[in-house]
């Protein structure tokens, strides 16, 4: 393995997260993947929303974007439909993808474009300090939920599936190893992939529900989760209420950009004698 | 020699072939009335040049596409109108704080919410320049013909280059499903401008900049820069930062970007200026209705004289105030309850009375409501 150092911007250190937040271990497992990979660096595009987990786009030596809140999946459709050649990351938190940037998400998904999507999941929203989300299980605390939360929240995984992504997994900060092994994979999926990494978010997640501090809530995150292939061996009431992890769907589909890439061929060859030029228009029919 | 070419066309084709001509390679869009002819053109020409075209969920992935594309060193439009304009604020912002060059057309309709979809208004001026949230430098123009479509969409592309800001391209119904002729020029007379990269990659500062409205290099994504880009307040090196100096240097910076090029910015039509004591002031498809007016009344031997903003922002105020300074009176008509009237109001002073026509019925002013407001008091 490189030097994983190599690839954060020492600059722009020190990072804003709380001591003991899981978002430096997505962040670290994501480039131990791309290490592994040998991606170019010149080549690796990285785009993110607003949160806690947003910001770790500005510490990595790369092209970096940190957009708006929930708008980085359509900033980085943006980046890969210009220039398909890179290899474009998209790192955003629960709220930020499946609450303000839902929308985004299922459609990034549908078009099967070619973007690896790091979820980093901690249950919460933590830059605003703790506010329930679309990931909050029902019944838990945030300080938009005093008395519990009565809102349900999506399987993200199950979304990203049924909205066409090709490739979807889910690891943790506990489980680090599965969770680079899947990144690495989900970079190598041509097509939309979807990584969600379960985390933690000690200072409210942890503090808001009596979780307790990272290392209870790396517990409550291990004891919360079984993985996909040992869960086939298992009784139904053995997984009651558990989070599958590894990988959960990997199906070859056409990509997005290819196939725009594929139409201009087609309409190029069809215009071969397209002469226009600039006022060509065909479409300048009264 | 050069060849030049005559066709029939509505507004929206203009600013479309506009586009083209300035060497468009991205449109991301979400249809509206009544933009939607642009989105249908840049579907259909857009593969032919090698560019792409993206029907995004929404006008906010729209121009977020955008923004991406341009980014990736692409010259990346979007078109729309009222209620997508409004969707598209928030990124306004961020590209005018990241100082990423975009085209934005919007076609004006009848607000506000859906209104009347199809019919001509002219309310969104003070929003193309204060609509998103923050001070933030912006320009927009506001072309008055289907020819003007043309230039001035090209134009918004340079100046979106030029000044690494959000250019608002700011048509409305009426110019924008208007037919006339337009003589094209040959394209080889034509010259759009072309992003440098900078020189050198090591060290490479992306914010570094005159802080008197200087305008750093942009490097393209993907060329090994590994530059950041956040909507938070940054320091040359692109490093967001909550230090109050750096962020009141940068903000001045960005709107001096603007502010001191007015002069090259501002651009009028005029007619029967020189000597007129009426002077009609007015943009868009309403600059059209109240130049037949004022022909008229100069027919018969009325002093009236017509000035039409090209560039609504930033406003042309020099241009204004030499008007004012030898006027008796100006009228503004627009499609709005007095918008360009408050600006016009601000720099005219108490020099001379403005009156105010406003329309918001949603139906283009006939000349003769423009031509009696001139001979009133006369
Ligand atoms: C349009 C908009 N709405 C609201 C906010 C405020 N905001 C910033 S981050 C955030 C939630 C982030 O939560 P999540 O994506 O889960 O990331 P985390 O901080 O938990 O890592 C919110 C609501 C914003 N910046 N922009
Ligand atoms: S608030 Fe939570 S998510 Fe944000 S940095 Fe702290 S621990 Fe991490």
């Amino acid at each position: 393995m490189g030097d994983t150092l190599s690839y954060f911007r020492q600059d722009m250190l020190p990072h804003i997260w709380c001591p003991g937040c899981g978002h430096g271990t997505a962040t670290g497992a994501l480039v131990r993947a791309i290490d592994r990979l040998h991606l170019d660096k010149n080549k690796v595009c990285i785009v993110s929303g607003i949160g806690c987990s947003s910001r770790a786009v500005g510490y990595l030596d790369f092209d970096t974007l940190h957009t708006a809140h929930g708008r980085a999946l359509a900033f980085a459709t943006g980046i890969k439909l210009a220039r398909p050649e890179l290899k474009v990351i998209v790192m955003t938190g629960d709220g930020d993808c499946t609450a303000i940037g839902g929308n985004h998400f299922i459609h990034a998904a549908r078009r099967n474009i070619g973007i690896t999507t790091i979820v980093m999941n901690n249950n919460i929203y933590g830059m605003t300090s703790g506010q329930y989300s679309p990931m909050t299980p029902k019944g838990f605390f945030g300080t938009t939920a005093p008395y519990g939360n009565v809102e349900r929240n999506f399987d993200l995984c199950e979304l990203a599936k049924s909205a066409g992504a090709t490739y979807v997994a889910r690891a943790t900060s506990y489980h680090v190893p599965l969770l680079i092994d899947l990144i690495e994979k989900a970079l190598l999926n041509p097509g939309f992939s979807v990584v969600e990494a379960l985390v933690q978010c000690p200072t409210y997640m942890g503090r808001k529900n009596k979780i307790g501090g990272p290392v209870e809530m790396l517990n409550w995150i291990k004891e919360g989760t079984v993985n996909v292939k040992a869960a086939a061996a298992l009784p139904p009431e053995k997984l009651k209420d558990k989070i599958l992890i590894g990988e959960l769907y990997n199906k070859q589909e056409g990509e997005y950009t290819a196939d725009y890439d594929a139409l201009i061929a087609r309409v190029q060859r069809k215009y071969d004698k397209f002469q226009g030029g600039l006022y060509g228009c065909a479409s300048n029919s009264d | 020699m050069s060849k030049t070419t005559a066709k029939l066309m509505q507004g929206n084709e203009a600013c479309t072939i506009g586009a083209l001509a300035a060497g468009l390679e991205f449109y991301g869009g979400y249809p509206i009335t009544p933009s939607t002819e642009i989105a249908e053109i840049c579907a259909e020409e857009l593969p032919k040049v090698g560019g792409k075209f993206i029907q995004m969920e929404d006008e906010i992935g729209s121009i977020a596409a955008c923004i991406g594309a341009s980014l990736a060193g692409k010259k990346a439009m979007t078109a729309t109108s009222g209620p997508g304009f409004s969707l598209m604020q928030e990124c306004i912002g961020y590209a005018a704080l990241t100082e990423v060059p975009i085209v934005i057309i919007n076609v004006q309709r009848m607000g506000p919410s859906t209104g009347m979809p199809t019919s001509l208004g002219q309310g969104d001026l003070m929003q193309a320049r204060w609509g998103t949230h923050g001070d933030h430098p912006v320009i927009a123009l506001a072309p008055g013909n289907v020819k003007e479509c043309f230039e001035l969409t090209l134009r918004a592309f340079d100046l979106a280059e030029t000044y690494r800001v959000p250019v608002i391209v700011l048509s409305d119904e009426v110019i924008g499903h208007m037919r006339e002729k337009v003589v094209l020029p040959d394209p080889s007379e034509i010259h759009p401008l072309r992003r440098a990269a900078p020189a050198t990659r090591a060290g490479y500062k992306p914010y570094a900049a005159d802080p008197d409205g200087g305008v750093p290099l942009m490097a393209p994504f993907g060329e090994g820069y590994r530059w950041h880009v956040t909507g938070l307040f940054h320091d040359e090196s692109g490093k967001p930062t909550n230090k109050g100096e750096i962020a009141d240097t940068l903000l001045r910076r960005l709107a001096r970007k603007v502010d001191k090029n007015a002069d090259i910015l501002a651009d009028c039509f005029s007619e029967s200026l020189d000597d007129c004591d009426v002077a009609v002031i007015s943009f868009g498809s309403s600059a059209m209705s109240a130049l037949s007016a004022v022909r008229r009344a100069r027919a018969e031997g009325v002093k009236a004289g017509m000035l039409r903003l090209r560039t609504v922002w930033p406003f042309p105020e020099a241009i204004v105030d030499k008007v004012a300074s030898r006027v008796k009176r100006v009228i503004v008509p627009e499609m709005n309850l007095g918008q360009l009237a408050l600006e016009v109001e601000r720099v005219v002073g108490c020099r001379a009375p403005v009156t105010r026509i406003g329309k918001v019925n949603g139906e283009l002013f006939h000349p003769d409501e423009i031509y009696a407001s001139i001979m009133e008091n006369k």
